[in-house]
């Protein structure tokens, strides 16, 4: 469709001229103008809802919502093409198929062994070993290995030594979905151990055996302690509520030795209604520091982060201070469980803080353990009620520690920006359907892309430039402050506002240390070039004039200018009355130049073959000049150049 | 860019020629003049009645008006009181956190004071005209409008001298009252009249820029906290004093030290270097959306959070550049 506009989300003022495309895996707008031809792509997975609105004098409004988190205002003139638009992405973002996503036709070139080495590259049999399990308490169990005890848990699974098959066939009757009592997390330095499970068919009255004797297995795992901590992660109204149906939770009259405790975090129901309120808030056009406050602390969002980091920490100090397993469940053991015991982890074990082992946490708590990807981030089209942003929410408690623990962590905000982003892309195959066996059915492994192959070849791009192996903050356990603590919740504006540039910092702190620690590594190996040169010359005597002249020629090229510098010159919104200023200053030259944004989504473009373009966001060609040999674009300080003009012309 | 106080307009309209010819002065030759006063319309109208008032467009026919309103005295002085209060509750509760941070008003005065400045800034760098600022005194939000915009447009008030001199020319030469409103802080029981955090809320709101921009300063945030302490209690005479006059009666230059000859020592000023400077020559726009702006954690929850992890990060960055 020609002759669409896409307009600023924050300035209706700023409207671009393009031509709006609608490929089978994607909608495409292209900037119309000689030059730059922007281009923006948007996978039909990313669409969360399509908003066709009033039409107006200039045409008719089409609001794409992504998962995300970008929005695409379009105005399509025709009210028929709007129609047709809007019809056909409907359709389109809600396959029925799996084979309709784009991981089944998305051809990154790789050949067959590389695809699978791709998949091979987490193993967590290699996971549970670098745990120390199997060992004199734990062993691997194959009793599901036709998946004909729990349909969503993976065919093997950790259990203590003394529960038999004939226990663990038990105890998954007495429990919900028949989750039973499996290893998440075993701690070596003192046996102490996180176990998950789902909530026990207990009702009022009823008890089952093998289901205490499970529990009771568990306890006996862990020789250093006399008791086990069950952990309820629900509030404990619903979890009462859940008596009525004949489920429910543990009684510590008839589990001998556990100390039961609730936690209370919300169901997914209420998280998905407190992103939608914080979504709003984020939509609001000029928002005023009251709305933006009032609107955050109405949708509870934080207050939900925070619940979850909670029961995360409890969980850790029980494992590392107290020495004391703890068995973990919500209703069905795939939620608030997953969120809780990966958060746990990450706390306990600095190997989850490095990027193996991060993508090795999330093959484990999340995809081996059955959660349900395809209905909670909706792959297909199903029921809405089950969408909720529980990985979400995950990925934003780590990001929550990233910030109070800023050398702990081996990778940086992008790398987490970018799982989200694939979770729901579909472009890979790792978080597709509802359970290990969905997948194997469906040959993911054969017929797709694994996500962690693409992100560990890019990993230059997710680094944390503070990290240190040796640092303090990367030994042991993380320790954040439960209370008082309140103000140690910030809003995540680089994930809920990602697309508005403007919003962030314009220049990165990591980015800047990023190039300083590239050209420290090349300077040392010039270095040691130059040593073993000159090591030679002295042998052979030579004149060593050459060797001086190549040293200047060298550092000049080293200009660390990472700034953004368009953007930076760009004013944001400062007036919404005030009509008079011009968008465009004489001596700053076309206001268009904001086009060129460089922002270090897009310096790292590291979505593959779509072209130069990304399709994570408004793909720009890689005017990437930021690198320390490269050089070049931005002006070093003694170039002597008008800065602006040097931003223009680059 | 100019400043001054309100016009004494009074409820009769006097005119002053005088005036008109020293502002049409600095007017560009064919360009208008943007005059911002950071008094509402209405309470820039209501001053007319005790003999003050703003400039009428039949007499100044070549400037525009804008009104950009900024809050004043008590009310700054209960938002500091407010939010010190909120940051030192030791509940556990996060819902009220939010709220009594929204409560205190703190943000909504910097998100003002910044959109004003930065409007200001636009007017020279985008139009090209000519600018007076002016509220009623000329002593308070007049400032912060004039020093924050020069921060904006002009990278030389991003050094440390540049910024010092700022200091100077716009807060202790134009006589902002230091004695008055940097009285008690927020703690003290008795309310003084005077007292109002303009000089923090200025700081505040050229951190924010820093966090925005942090590779375009040359000093840190332990710069601006340094400042800050200074202005409300210091063993130098740089802060005494409302104004020039008073300074130079009691004898300050003869009898104080002036705090600039310890900080640019240069065994202090390493202190104070930012790392991650690199010059450049541009106007930098901050953004003033709610999501960008953040409370000052350095000041207001300095003693009540660990900050252990964040010294070591700041630690580590310098090794990263001083091994570099």
């Amino acid at each position: 469709v020609e002759n669409v506009r896409l307009l600023d989300r924050l300035s209706s003022r700023k409207a671009t001229l393009g031509t709006l495309y609608l490929t089978a895996t994607h909608v495409i707008f292209v900037e119309n103008g000689s030059e730059t031809r922007k281009e923006t792509w948007v996978l039909h997975s990313q669409i969360s809802s399509i908003e066709k609105q009033a039409t107006t004098a200039t045409g008719c409004p089409l609001l794409i919502r992504c998962k995300n988190f970008q929005v695409i205002q379009l105005v399509i003139p025709q009210e028929r093409d709007c129609h047709d638009v809007y019809i056909s992405l409907i359709r389109l973002a809600r396959p029925v198929k799996y084979e309709e996503l784009y991981c089944f036709s998305f051809n990154p070139k790789l050949d067959k062994e590389e695809r699978e080495q791709g998949w091979k590259l987490v193993d967590l049999n290699e996971e549970y070993n670098r745990m120390g399990v199997p060992n004199n308490y734990w062993q691997i169990s194959d009793v599901n290995r036709d998946y004909g005890v729990c349909d969503s848990y993976p065919t093997e699974m950790y259990v203590p030594k003394s529960a038999t098959a004939h226990i663990i066939v038990g105890s998954s009757k007495f429990r919900s979905r028949r989750r039973f009592p499996a290893l998440s997390y075993y701690c070596k330095d003192n046996n102490a151990s996180i176990c998950r499970s789902s909530q026990p068919l207990s009702g009022f009255s009823a008890r089952c055996l093998e289901d205490e004797q499970m529990l009771q297995a568990i306890r006996k795992a862990n020789p250093g302690s006399d008791f086990l901590y069950v952990v309820d992660t629900r509030p404990k109204l619903n979890a009462m509520a859940n008596r009525a149906a004949g489920k429910g939770y543990e009684n510590e009259d008839n589990y001998s030795n556990i100390k039961f405790q609730f936690i209370g975090i919300e169901n997914i129901h209420v998280m998905r209604n407190s992103l939608q309120k914080m979504l709003e808030v984020c939509e609001l056009k000029s928002p005023s520091m009251s709305d933006f406050l009032w609107g955050l602390e109405n949708s509870g969002w934080l207050k939900h982060i925070k619940a979850i980091m909670d029961a995360g920490i409890f969980i850790a100090k029980a494992v590392a201070e107290e020495g004391v397993s703890v068995l973990v469940h919500c209703s069905d053991g795939w939620d608030r469980t997953a969120q809780v015991c990966s958060v746990a982890s990450l706390l306990l074990d600095p190997y989850y803080r490095t990027m193996k082992g991060f993508m090795v946490l999330i093959e484990k708590d999340w995809v081996s353990f059955g959660h349900k990807f395809n209905h909670r981030y909706g792959n297909l089209d199903g029921d809405p009620k089950e969408i909720s942003p529980v990985i979400d929410q995950f990925i934003e408690c780590v990001w929550q520690l990233m910030e109070q623990f800023p050398c702990a962590f081996e990778f940086n905000e992008r790398f987490l920006i970018h799982i989200q982003h694939h979770i729901y892309s579909c472009q890979f195959g790792n978080f597709l359907c509802n359970s290990q066996k969905e997948r194997r059915e469906l040959k993911i492994q054969e017929r797709t892309y694994s996500l962690w192959a693409h992100l560990w070849k890019n990993r230059a791009d997710y680094l944390n430039p503070l990290y240190r192996p040796d640092h303090s903050q990367t030994q042991g356990t993380l320790r954040p402050r439960m209370a008082p603590c309140n103000f140690l919740y910030k809003f995540w504006s680089g994930m809920y506002n990602r697309f508005e540039k403007g919003l962030h910092p314009r220049q990165s702190v990591t980015d800047y240390l990023m190039a300083v620690k590239e050209e420290t590594q090349q300077l040392e190996e010039e270095l040691e070039v130059l040593r073993e040169r000159l090591a030679n010359l002295q042998k052979s005597q030579l004149n060593d004039n050459k060797v001086k002249t190549t040293q200047q020629d060298r550092s000049k090229q080293f200009g660390l200018s990472t700034s953004n510098n368009s953007l930076a010159n760009t004013p944001q919104e400062y007036s919404s009355d005030l009509k008079s200023f011009p968008s465009r200053s004489p001596s700053q030259g076309d206001e268009e130049d904001s086009a060129l944004i460089l922002t270090q989504d897009n310096l790292k473009s590291s979505d593959p073959d779509l072209s130069a373009n990304s399709d994570q966001e408004s793909g720009v060609e890689d005017l990437s000049c930021r690198s320390p040999s490269g050089g070049g674009c931005l002006p070093s300080e003694d170039s002597g150049k008008d800065s602006d003009e040097a931003v223009f012309l680059a | 860019m100019m400043r001054s106080s309100q016009p004494l307009t009074g409820t009769n309209g006097r005119r002053c020629k005088e005036d008109e010819k020293l502002i049409n002065a600095t007017l560009r030759p064919g360009k208008r003049g943007y005059i911002i006063d950071t008094r509402s319309l209405n309470v820039a109208q209501q001053a007319r009645a005790k003999g003050g008032g703003f400039e009428q467009e039949v007499h100044y026919p070549q400037w525009r008006r804008i009104h950009k309103c900024i809050e004043r005295f008590n009310i700054l002085q209960e938002s500091l009181i407010k939010l010190v209060e909120a940051c030192n509750d030791q509940s556990h509760n996060m819902d009220r956190w939010l709220s009594k941070l929204e409560a205190s008003n703190w943000l909504t005065h910097i998100k003002e004071i910044l959109t004003a400045a930065c409007l200001a800034a636009q007017c020279i760098d985008r139009e090209g005209a000519s600018v007076l600022v002016h509220g009623t005194e000329g002593t308070d939000s007049t400032l912060q409008v004039t020093s924050l915009a020069q921060i904006i447009l002009d990278p030389r008030c991003r050094t440390i001298c540049g910024f010092e001199s700022l200091v100077v020319r716009e807060w202790l030469q134009a006589g902002h009252p230091f004695q008055q409103r940097c009285a008690q802080s927020a703690y003290s029981n008795s309310k003084q009249k005077w007292e109002a955090p303009v000089f923090l809320l200025f700081l505040d709101c050229v951190w924010q820029i820093l966090r925005q921009f942090p590779c375009s300063f040359e000093f840190n945030e332990q710069f601006l906290i340094m400042l800050f302490e200074h202005a409300y209690a210091s063993q130098f005479g740089t802060f005494l004093g409302n104004n020039e006059n008073e300074r130079s009666k009691l004898k300050l230059p003869q009898k104080t030290m002036s705090l600039w000859s310890w900080v640019n020592r240069s065994e202090e000023l390493t202190k104070f270097q930012n790392p991650l400077f690199e010059a450049n020559s541009l106007v930098i726009w901050p953004s003033v959306a709610p999501q960008s702006l953040q409370l000052w954690e350095g000041v207001f929850l300095r003693w009540n959070r660990p900050s252990k992890f964040l010294d070591e990060a700041h630690e580590e960055m310098i090794s990263i550049i001083k091994y570099n």
